[in-house]
């Protein structure tokens, strides 16, 4: 029996830890592999008697994402205690934002924002014992230096369609945040956090099913299993004629299961109120202005340069654009050596990404400037296609200088009718069946002739100059 | 000197001091060995010698704080035994700023446990007794500060009010305390009950001696953003005379059940001598007086049920060790917990709860903006209010403590200028059976220039005599 065919639909959460100077309620610096609990006060362990002061610039940076996001900016925005029990939480209630949060609505690339509130963040726990997590283990001791520290949380509406668009449209907020100087954004040390809510729907309809939400994917990589594993579950669920149960869930990236965390009926009841010890935050026309005056130029409008100043490939505009560190290095590729082509530029800065998965090109051994130098070496043919992939590989390996590997390794196009002529000449003298065919018109066996070739010169020719050779040497016109 | 000495007012003394007449240390210690000698169980640590000389306009005059106030090194404990043997690592701001003006710190005083109770039988540490009869109570939360400066244990004390906390204490114990408009004292180390509603201010002798301690405690707080700067200085007040002054009597709150004959006797009276003062009464209604008191009573739990989810066991205070978390939150509360608090927290958990919301703490919220309203439109037509501080006199240790709803009944006529973040200040205006009877005077907000002055003059001619309890404890 087979059911009508389902879509996911997928929202996100993304708590996205501020790069302010101090924590979101009190003076402390914010935490960064220092020794546990020494950037700490009264304020942030939650002693008696010590109260909340909200930081400015983390309101600050919240209006810049809230511009950056074409957000509805509150004109009053105001805190809320959201109440529970949990001993990374000192004072059994997380300062957050309810019904007034600082950002309504927006949009980036394709996907509405729902809204954008700031909160902060919790300290860490750490387990001692087999489990890894609170329940059976041995010990926890909790660490405040984090507790504290400024987030923002942006909620998507539930509109992403599969795992990887889910990926690519991250990647774009990322950028966007990064662009912005907002934040670190380093998933794996936790500055950028990501939670889906995921339910199935069938394809063509518009009303949403029973979600999920799905916890603790801290990268990029996992993001995308997690969602896919979890639309397989509940694909599985629905096509056996069950129904999914709401809750919430913790993606294990070791083993890629899926486990409850809690029930819909087990679900906190946070008992929302407004924050007495927090006067509401007025956003006035000078916080605007700080704000608008501060944002640089954003993903979409680097797209737009990127295609009308530098005549780019859209494909190539938009990649660059929706990963800036990616852009930034191009950007450096290009200042390293002015006179190149940009989308020949381009091209080669993908070429190396797609040698270096997750790292970033400027974090790799290849610097801007010897991969200006490698893609020049192409311009002029100094070098052909296959031999700069060569180099390349070499580069990505060890580093170094592509001029000095190409002369090492002997790598220079062999061009010119002077030194590929004879090489050419003897390829047709040794195949003088497929020589006739060729004479006769029939251009099938160039490829042949073209791999002997480029093993007599072990892949230094241009595949258009032996043909062009060929046709010469045969008299074809 | 040393019967003298405790005859002293705090202005009085910080004058004799600053004239060469009498001795810092001579005075901390005449109060720190009455203190010590504590008989009505009003401190809960008294210091061992004098803290260091800190030249000031308070010149030296010890002070007693209520231990809701966190001090550095030094036992705060809310009355609560889940606090039990807690040194904070910082001192509050007001006890700073008093300090800093060269009041040193005598001790620390039993209040009801974080503040919840009007007669300091919900204490962790024991009743505080009444100085004016060793059978009745001193009125709560700040019965310790109270009960310590009719007593003659301190020149002046420190105290909090967040329903009538200040103001019921001052006028059980035949004292002055002043409830400060909302935010004009820093909230900061002082240990959280209803954050919208608390306030610290003075218990003194006498008015002079409140605006003393007020000038000082007054300020904006960088680290309490409800903080607000006081918009003028505050004066030490010298009227002898109410000409001009409208004062406005809620005629269906005080003319309501429940009030003893002795305290209505007692306000009249004070009323006419406010009219041979060249004061106009007027009559007014509060026309939500009738709800105030529940929405206090949902307002204030909601807010403690979360200012009191920190005490957990995790960090600080009374840790119940059990195998689970849950558990060991569960057991830690249930033992360090009194009943009134638990009682507390119940109700603000389900007032809270999802659900319950809109019906009870929207609709308190709401009830509390028509207070306010009622209040500043009676202040369009006069200038002050003037109502019993409380219902009754003094009441008998263990009358009160079976039925929660009849010791609510005693912040009745507080609770409106807590809801309304209003000032006001309770003064002796009599006695009643032999027990003292309160006055209470409220002004708009930072009106408590006003307020002193008034207080000051009806002080004068009212001749209260409090100097009765000052040796005996």
């Amino acid at each position: 029996m087979a059911g009508p065919e389902l879509e996911p639909v997928i929202g996100l959460e993304i708590h996205v830890q501020l790069r302010t100077a101090t924590k979101m309620f009190c003076g402390c610096a914010l935490g960064f592999g220092e020794p546990p609990n020494t950037r700490t006060c009264p304020v942030c362990l939650g002693l008696p008697g010590a109260l909340p002061v909200a930081n400015a610039e983390a309101i600050h940076y919240g209006l810049m994402i809230g511009m950056a996001l074409e957000s509805e900016l509150a004109p009053i925005s105001t805190f809320h205690r959201k109440n529970y029990f949990y001993p990374d939480l000192p004072k059994g209630y997380q300062i957050s934002q309810f019904d007034l949060p600082l950002c309504s609505g927006g949009k980036l690339g394709e996907v509405n924002i729902h809204r954008v509130h700031i909160e902060e963040d919790a300290a860490k726990l750490n387990h001692a014992g087999a489990s890894g997590r609170i329940e059976g283990a041995d010990s926890s001791i909790v660490d405040f230096n984090r507790g504290g520290t400024p987030l923002a949380e942006i909620v998507t509406e539930p509109e992403l369609g599969s795992a990887e668009q889910a990926g690519e449209w991250l990647r774009l907020l990322r950028t966007t945040l990064r662009t912005l100087g907002v934040s670190d954004v380093n998933m794996e040390e936790g500055s950028l956090r990501c939670d889906a809510n995921i339910s199935l729907r069938p394809v063509g309809t518009d009303q949403l099913g029973t979600k999920t939400e799905l916890k603790n994917m801290n990268s990029f990589r996992f993001i995308e299993r997690g969602i896919r594993a979890e639309v397989d579950r509940q694909r599985a669920i629905i096509e056996a004629g069950e129904t999914v149960t709401q809750e919430t869930l913790h993606f294990d990236p070791k083993s890629e299961s899926i486990t409850s965390l809690r029930s819909k009926e087990e679900a906190h009841d946070y008992r929302y109120f407004p924050e007495p010890d927090l006067p509401p935050v007025m956003i006035t026309g000078e916080m605007l202005a700080r704000a608008s005056a501060a944002l640089p130029e954003l993903p979409a409008a680097r797209e737009l340069r990127y295609i009308e100043a530098l005549s780019l490939s859209p494909e190539s505009a938009r990649l660059f654009a929706w990963r800036a560190e990616l852009a930034d290095y191009f950007d450096a590729v290009c200042a390293a050596d002015k006179s190149l082509d940009r989308q020949l530029a381009a091209n080669w800065v993908t070429e190396l990404q797609g040698r270096l998965g997750e790292e970033e090109a400027e974090d790799s051994k290849v610097t801007a400037a010897a991969l200006a130098q490698l893609a020049a070496m192409v311009a002029s043919s100094q070098i052909n296609q296959g031999g700069a992939k060569q180099v390349l590989d070499q580069l990505v390996a060890a580093g170094g200088d592509p001029a000095a590997i190409v002369a090492d390794q002997g790598l220079e196009a062999v061009g010119g009718a002077d030194e590929l002529a004879p090489i050419v000449a003897a390829a047709l003298e040794a195949n003088p069946e497929l020589t006739e065919r060729l004479r006769g018109g029939d251009m099938k066996p160039i490829g042949v002739i073209i791999g002997e070739v480029m093993k007599q010169t072990r892949g230094r020719a241009d595949g258009k100059e032996v043909t062009a050779l060929v046709r010469e040497q045969l008299g074809l016109s | 000197m040393a019967s003298d000495i405790g005859a002293l007012s705090a202005a009085a003394a910080a004058a004799a001091i600053a004239d060469g007449g009498l001795a810092r240390d001579e005075l901390f210690e005449h109060y720190r060995a009455r203190a010590a000698a504590d008989q009505l169980n009003a401190f809960t640590w008294v210091a061992e010698a004098e803290p260091g000389a800190v030249d000031g306009p308070l010149g030296g005059v010890p002070l007693a704080v209520k231990d809701l106030f966190c001090t550095e090194g030094i036992p705060s404990q809310a009355g609560s035994k889940i606090l039990a043997g807690y040194c904070p690592p910082y001192t509050a701001t007001a006890v700073a700023n008093l300090e800093a003006a060269g009041a040193p710190l005598l001790g620390k005083t039993n209040q009801d446990e974080f503040a919840m109770g009007s007669s300091n039988e919900n204490s962790a540490y024991g009743p505080v007794l009444n100085p004016w009869d060793h059978g009745r109570v001193p009125g709560g939360s700040s019965g310790g500060s109270a009960a310590a400066v009719a007593g003659g244990l301190a020149p002046w004390a420190l105290g909090t009010d967040t329903g009538g906390s200040i103001r019921q204490p001052a006028a059980l114990c035949g004292i002055v305390g002043l409830k400060p408009t909302y935010g004009a004292v820093s909230r900061y180390g002082m240990i959280a009950f209803a954050s919208s509603l608390d306030s610290a201010g003075p218990l003194t002798r006498d008015v002079t001696d409140a605006a003393l301690c007020y000038r000082h405690l007054v300020g904006r707080d960088s680290a309490d953003a409800t903080s607000v700067a006081f918009p003028e200085p505050i004066e030490i007040p010298s009227s002898e005379r109410l000409d001009g002054v409208k004062l406005a009597v809620p005629t269906a709150l005080v003319e309501g059940e429940g009030i003893e004959p002795g305290v209505r006797a007692s306000f009249e009276a004070a009323l006419e001598t406010a009219r041979g003062l060249g004061a106009t009464i007027i009559s007014c209604e509060i026309p939500s007086a009738p709800y105030a008191l529940s929405a206090y009573y949902v307002i204030a739990p909601a807010e403690a049920s979360s200012n009191l989810s920190r005490f957990d066991g995790v960090r600080y205070g009374l840790r119940v060790e059990q195998a689970h978390l849950d558990e060991m939150y569960t057991e830690t509360r249930h033992d360090g917990f009194g009943a009134e608090v638990k009682r507390r927290i119940l109700i603000g958990t389900y007032a809270l709860s999802s659900g319950y919301y809109d019906a009870y703490y929207g609709r308190a919220q709401r009830v509390r903006t028509v207070v306010a309203q009622d209040l500043a439109s009676i202040f369009e037509q006069a200038d002050l209010i003037v109502t019993p501080t409380s219902p009754t006199v003094a009441f008998g240790l263990g009358e009160r403590t079976a039925d929660p709803l009849s010791m609510y009944l005693s912040d009745l006529f507080t609770i409106p200028m807590s809801l309304a973040g209003t000032p006001a200040i309770s003064i002796p205006s009599g006695l009643s059976e032999g027990l003292p009877v309160g006055l209470q005077i409220c002004g708009p907000a930072f009106s408590e220039n006003r307020i002193l002055s008034a207080a000051h003059a009806l002080e004068q001619a009212i001749g209260f005599d409090g100097s009765v309890t000052w040796g005996s404890d």
